[in-house]
């Protein structure tokens, strides 16, 4: 049984390596967080979609297409507007760095039913012109998508990366 | 008492507390160590520890270098099975090809295939089963180990340094003498990396010179070959230089070239060097004109066999996977032989190709998905019908097939000669040619299953009118 003076001691040797513990926790995290150029998820810049690497088939394949001039990486995969944009920032966010640390994904990577939802209202809000009289405007979730016939324009060919286009050469 | 509780419950708060901070720093530490490692797989792409040449034919050396590439080579000695491919029969024997199908004994009656024919296995396997094969029992040329070993040092030793000539020599050894000089030379191994890779810079390339060879006459020729760009590219050139797939070819293009050098159609007997056939074009009609222009060096007419029992003489089909892929709609849309056969997979954050080369039907989610965004379960149902049709067909071709040699049988006992059946002898030929394509071939019809019910349906056509032909011989 302790007597009832030490109490206040006992305190305050827990209150310092309390304070001590979280501040190594508020390091680490913080240079853990700088490491992974944590920092850059932040900007529109689509070599932070290829920092960790998975997604450099979809970088390259991005650079080939049609939308390379006109479109990045968010442009298409994001919502435009502020708050939810960073609600799907986050979410995606949470499920990449899970996947990639779990290495529990599948092979290949697909688009998540939700974000293929942001991709469509992406495609109908710059192409409105064309779109906003398309049957199915108001029901985009239970109509077609766009990339269903125009699966090329945001990361090029499926096949034939890398492909000699001699037709071109010879017109 | 109440104080003793408080003062117990204040202590259990700081511990909970004081775990929570710990599991979190752990936490975190364990992430950041993560991150670490997948930025290190990123920069390192390999490592080279040891030196490695041309003269290393030793799959194991090259390991020590590219673990990961070699550990999924290594798998290529586990026996995989589908409907259609891979094999039955026990771990040590794959099963026999003439007891399933018994008229592939009758249609290679006089060929050493009629003595022994099994299911393939695993690249693992591929001198050892050559080595051991009933076939053996009838001496073989040394062409045969132009695809079935690390062969090229062995060519440089022959040549005097250089392959090509010794390459040119080969088929006149013994393929038991060639293979003794072989295992001396400390080069018995199947399929290696050296074979496909430059071991300076691990770039793909080509090392057979029976490919090299046969590229060059196929680019000579005027067929077309739209799935081969940097050949078209390169007619429209001076043509000074020969074609050269090391240097011409893109690397989506080497990607089909390395498995080219040994999945295609050869004659690989004593009376002539291994000979790719391409001068006339891919195709099997194109083939079988090229051995028809044919003449061995001793001036005779080229055919692989006589016929045991009709007297034809005919030619053998090897597995033509490389030509008959040329005419499918993959090879048409720039899918080479490694997206399917040998996809990529990732680790960490490492991009490897899967060196475990098997059928595409294991590996769906990696073969096929990249590009056919369906369920797996659909892409199998979808490819079973296209094999399916194809085996009903090829079983009813050779069924047309065997009719025939039984017409031609009858025709002999009536006392035909070779004068009166010559016309069925020929058509003999033409069926079996293009029977033997696909049944030798080893995607029962999925490389290109339009050509392959041409063909199927050409050989019954043929098959039926030598079956007339012969049984009117006295007309």
């Amino acid at each position: 049984m302790s007597p009832p003076e030490e109490r206040p001691r006992d305190d305050r040797r827990f209150w310092i390596v309390f304070t001590a513990g979280v501040g190594v926790l508020a390091g680490l995290g913080a240079f853990t967080f700088r490491y992974a150029e944590g920092f850059s998820y932040f900007s529109r810049d689509p070599k932070a979609c290829v920092n960790c690497h998975i997604m450099q088939p979809q970088y390259d394949s991005w650079q080939k297409s049609s939308h390379h001039a006109a479109a990045t990486c968010v442009d298409c995969h994001l919502p435009h507007t502020f708050i939810p944009k960073y609600i799907a920032k986050a979410d995606n966010g949470y499920r990449h760095s899970k996947a990639f640390t779990l290495q529990n994904f599948h092979e290949p990577i697909q688009i998540t039913p939700r974000n293929s939802r942001i991709l469509e209202a992406n495609c109908r809000a710059c192409h409105s012109a064309i779109t906003a009289d398309m049957a199915g405007g108001q029901h985009p979730q239970t109509t077609i998508s766009c990339v269903h016939c125009h699966g090329d324009v945001g990361h090029g060919e499926r096949t034939g990366m890398g492909r000699i286009d001699i037709m071109g050469r010879n017109e | 008492m109440n104080r003793l509780r408080r003062a117990l419950s204040t202590y259990r708060m700081h511990l909970a507390v004081a775990g929570a901070l710990l599991v979190l720093i752990g936490g975190v530490t364990a992430l950041l160590v993560n991150i670490m490692e997948r930025k290190a797989e990123a920069r390192n792409p390999y490592v080279r520890l040891v030196e490695v040449g041309e003269d290393d034919t030793d799959p194991e050396k090259w390991g020590i270098n590219w673990p990961k590439q070699f550990d999924s080579y290594r798998r290529t000695v586990l026996s995989t099975r589908t409907r259609f491919g891979g094999h039955g029969g026990s771990e040590a024997m794959p099963e026999s090809k003439l007891e399933r199908d018994p008229w592939l004994r009758r249609m290679f009656a006089g060929y050493a295939f009629s003595i022994d024919y099994r299911d393939r296995r695993g690249h693992a396997y591929m001198l050892q089963d050559q080595e051991t094969t009933g076939r053996q029992s009838k001496p073989q040329s040394g062409s045969c180990l132009h695809c079935h070993a690390s062969i090229m040092p062995l060519y440089r030793e022959l040549g005097g340094g250089d392959a090509m000539k010794g390459f040119a020599e080969s088929h006149k050894f013994l393929y038991k003498e060639l293979n003794d000089k072989l295992h001396k030379m400390g080069n018995a191994h199947p399929v290696s990396c050296v074979d496909c890779h430059d071991p300076k810079t691990m770039q793909l390339r080509v090392t057979r010179p029976g490919f090299i060879e046969g590229i060059r006459l196929l680019a000579d020729s005027k067929a077309s070959v739209p799935h081969i760009p940097s050949i078209e590219l390169w007619r429209q050139g001076n043509r000074k230089t020969p074609y050269n797939p090391n240097i011409d070819a893109s690397r989506a293009e080497l990607r089909s070239f390395v498995c080219g050098q040994c999945h295609v159609e050869y004659y690989c007997g004593p009376k002539q060097k291994l000979t790719l056939p391409w001068g006339e074009g891919l195709k099997a009609d194109d083939i079988e004109r090229f051995w028809d222009y044919q003449k061995f060096p001793d001036g005779t007419q080229f055919a692989d066999f006589q016929h045991a029992e009709s007297g034809a003489r005919l030619y053998k089909a090897q597995h033509p996977e490389f030509e008959l892929w040329s005419q499918g709609v993959h090879a048409r849309s720039g899918v080479s032989c490694a997206d399917c056969h040998m996809p990529y997979m990732r680790d960490g954050a490492t991009k490897v190709s899967d060196h475990w080369v098997r059928s595409p039907l294991l590996n769906v989610n990696r073969s096929c998905q990249t590009c056919h965004n369906f369920p797996e379960a659909e892409l199998q149902a979808r490819v079973d019908v296209i094999q399916t049709r194809n085996h009903d067909l090829l079983q009813r071709a050779a069924a047309a097939l065997m009719a025939q040699l039984d017409a031609i049988r009858k025709a002999r006992s009536e006392g035909a000669t070779d004068r009166h059946l010559a016309k069925a002898l020929d058509l003999q030929r033409k069926a079996q040619w293009r029977l033997d394509f696909i049944a030798s071939e080893n995607s029962m019809g999925f490389h290109a299953p339009q050509e392959a019910a041409r063909l199927l349906g050409e050989a019954a056509d043929y098959a039926r009118q030598g079956q007339l032909a012969a049984a009117l011989w006295r007309d």
